[in-house]
């Protein structure tokens, strides 16, 4: 029986879709894992001198006074990434199975997950170190097998408190609450918690406890599932309850107020998409990185523009240059309703610019670090209107791999952004403006420069019906193979 | 009201429709019915512009679909669930095709009270939306979108499925009353001969692509219909052995 679930989980695993996407993609997450793995081995090793040598005291004891944050941080992790063991459950539920053996099943898989066994590079070569430093054999032993359970019973808290959001928050709030006030002085958790790590140490038959510990957890789990799979109790997808909106403020602008007003909808109910424009929103503050001085290479002239084009465009990087594919779910109703493909640029168009306008009033802040920080976003919000906010639809008109606004996989570094005509298109929004700049910053003075940039910006917005045109007829002519691209399900 | 010449896609080796000529009078009631994989829904998309024909064209009352947008105004369509805005309510959908087709809250409102009865309770109101309702009852809310604004061309491709009995009774009634009243010119696709019989003035019967059969109905339709499909069962039946 469990060799067939094997079976199928490799299957699912080896012919998912986002198992197939281009070798680029796969190179950058080998070197991505590789890098953590590398960091943490790091740690691993290096900790112990590292503690040693800045007399913090007992290495061991170090980290066992930390450990409770650790712990806590994994859990945070786990909530927000792990994923749950009951996709696919579905329809193993009517056939001659066992639903114990289902469920053992799933809880199996969790049990090899990445988020626990990620967590012997550092405590392996961690406990190597102590072996090396003559701590007690046996001591380490009981004390490494001790966080293993614990991680463990991470991992099962993870499973029952699952989705419950306000369970989750509580914590959260507690944990940051505690952190202060250690920070602060005014209240040091470890201290009671500490004691109990060392314990696993100091008398190592007491690693029996977190593993009676996880045990208990994993029953309790176990038979949390079994009661609850139903598709109407623990398989039901939460549903949200819907409320009918009236935006007819923005009736006014006539029809593109009506394609606002449901890109408004879409931002605000889809997880993926109110994700992009969060991140969008905290662009708005990459510029402290570049005024503040706080990295000298970000120092030269040019960075200024770099920055500026950044703090005002954080929409129009996240959500802009995924134009057409947010309405990849319905675009053959978008592309047979009573819609002139020039109306619905335009509105795409229209949104960009109120969120680079916003932006820009936003960062007004940036006034705190002198005009020419303040004249460098306003000359990227120019350039950010005129220029960057065609490219980004152009390029939009290559893009043809569906968006799941549902699901916020993949949020994160999309295969999308590795096209190569978008990875070509996004040279002129970024390296353009420094090259204008630095001319007018070399030939004259840096005033001149910020002029030139701006003076670009101002003639893309004059042209505008030139370009859209144009643009138009690139979507027109990549609307077929649009349309059957995003016939393919993500 | 709807004409095509020499129409024909082809994927690759596989030639998926091919119709010499094929008119649609204004305010005919058409229906479409063929086996899986007989080039219906290739017609409807060809129709809506949403692929390309590899030779022909069609003409939408004078235009060329493929090379104007102009057919737009007066065209609408339900396909399938691409053609709903998953995160709207009903409400919001029914209000943004109406805006689309310059239609206002009120009007909409008051087309959508003709349909009280064809929703049974079950649309309006129901604090879900759209991607958290049944399969009918997104269907429901897509044929009725096709409605607002008074479109000279519907386009339906199988509104019979996933439909319960009574609302099929009621689509059968709404179809009728569109064609014969309004002069509105209905394609219906479907594999339920007896729907397509009881509400389409005319036949066409597709097979790999090609039409096999056109027939005004009559009292002997249901049967020819009939005899055509179980004949082609057993014919391939034999080829088979």
């Amino acid at each position: 029986m469990f060799k067939r679930l094997f079976d199928l989980q490799w299957k699912s695993f080896f012919r998912s879709a986002s198992f197939s996407t281009g070798i680029w993609i796969k190179i950058f997450m080998g070197i991505g894992a590789l890098y953590f793995a590398i960091i943490f081995l790091a740690m691993g090793f290096g900790v112990f001198f590292l503690i040693e040598e800045q007399g913090l005291g007992d290495p061991l004891r170090v980290v066992n006074q930390y450990l409770i944050y650790y712990l806590a941080f994994d859990l945070g992790f786990r909530y927000m990434l792990q994923k749950m063991p009951v996709t696919n459950i579905k329809p193993l539920l009517y056939l001659p199975m066992k639903k114990s053996h289902v469920v053992h099943f799933s809880l199996g898989k969790t049990i090899v997950s990445f988020f626990n066994w990620s967590h012997a590079f550092f405590f392996i070569p961690f406990s190597i170190i102590l072996l090396t430093k003559d701590y007690g054999f046996l001591n380490v032993l009981g004390w490494h097998l001790g966080i293993i359970a614990l991680v463990y019973a991470n991992n099962f808290i993870n499973v029952l408190a699952n989705n419950k959001d306000t369970v989750f928050a509580v914590f959260a709030g507690i944990f940051a609450l505690l952190g202060l006030s250690h920070y602060y002085n005014w209240f040091d958790v470890t201290q009671y918690t500490a004691p109990f790590f060392d314990m696993l140490y100091d008398i190592p038959v007491t690693a029996l406890i977190p593993w009676a510990i996880a045990l208990a957890l994993f029953v309790s789990a176990f038979n949390y599932f079994k009661n609850n799979m139903y598709l109407d109790a623990g398989l039901a997808a939460k549903k949200a309850e819907a409320k009918t909106e009236n935006l007819d403020w923005l009736n006014r602008f006539g029809n593109l107020g009506t394609f606002l007003k449901n890109d408004i909808k879409l931002i605000k109910r889809n997880k993926r998409s109110r994700t992009s424009v969060i991140m969008g929103f905290f662009f708005i503050f990459y510029g402290l990185l570049f005024f503040t001085g706080a990295i000298e290479a970000y120092d030269g002239p040019f960075w200024r523009i770099f920055a500026g084009i950044f703090v005002t465009g954080g929409f129009l990087f996240s959500f802009g240059q995924f134009v057409p594919s947010w309405d990849s779910s319905y675009y053959p109703l978008m592309m047979s309703q009573n819609i002139a493909y020039r109306e619905y640029l335009d509105s795409k168009w229209y949104l960009v610019i109120i969120a680079t306008v916003i932006s820009t009033f936003l960062a007004t802040f940036y006034l705190y670090f002198g005009w020419e920080a303040y004249a460098a976003v306003l000359v990227g919000a120019i350039y950010n209107i005129g220029i960057n906010s065609y490219l980004v639809l152009w390029g939009g008109a290559y893009i043809k791999t569906p968006i799941d606004l549902t699901s916020n996989k993949k949020a994160f570094g999309d295969k999308q952004s590795f096209n190569a005509k978008t990875m070509l298109l996004s040279l002129p929004k970024l390296l353009l403006p420094m090259v204008i700049y630095a001319i007018g910053h070399f030939l004259a003075s840096p005033l001149v420069g910020y002029l030139l940039v701006a003076a670009t910006g101002v003639l893309g917005f004059a042209f505008k019906n030139k370009v859209f045109t144009l643009i138009e007829k690139i979507y027109k002519k990549e609307k077929y193979k649009t349309l059957a691209a995003y016939k393919q399900k993500a | 009201m709807i004409s095509t010449s020499n129409l024909s896609k082809t994927y690759g080796q596989q030639t998926v429709l091919h119709i010499e000529e094929l008119t649609i009078p204004k305010g005919q009631s058409f229906g479409l019915v063929g086996n899986n994989g007989a080039g219906k829904t290739t017609l409807f998309s060809l129709l809506l512009d949403l692929i390309q024909p590899t030779t022909g064209h069609i003409e939408n009352n004078g235009v060329r679909v493929d090379q104007s947008e102009d057919w737009k105004p007066f065209t609408a369509a339900f396909i399938d669930e691409t053609f709903l805005i998953g995160y709207l309510t009903p409400e919001e959908y029914f209000y943004f095709i109406g805006e689309l087709r310059g239609r206002n809250k009120a009007d909409v409102n008051a087309l959508l009270a003709q349909f009280q009865d064809f929703f049974h309770g079950e649309i309006l109101g129901q604090k879900k939306y759209l991607r958290d309702l049944s399969k009918g009852n997104q269907k429901k809310v897509g044929i009725v979108a096709s409605f607002i604004g008074n479109p000279e061309v519907v386009i339906l491709d199988e509104p019979f499925a996933n439909l319960d009995p009574t609302t099929q009774i009621r689509l059968k009634g709404i179809i009728k009353e569109l064609a014969q009243k309004e002069g509105v010119t209905v394609l219906v696709s479907s594999h339920d001969l007896l729907h397509v019989t009881d509400v389409c003035e005319r036949i066409v019967v597709l097979n790999k692509g090609e039409i096999v059969k056109d027939i005004q109905t009559s009292a002997q339709t249901l049967k020819e219909l009939e005899a055509f499909f179980a004949g082609e069962e057993q014919l391939s039946a034999i080829q088979q052995e």
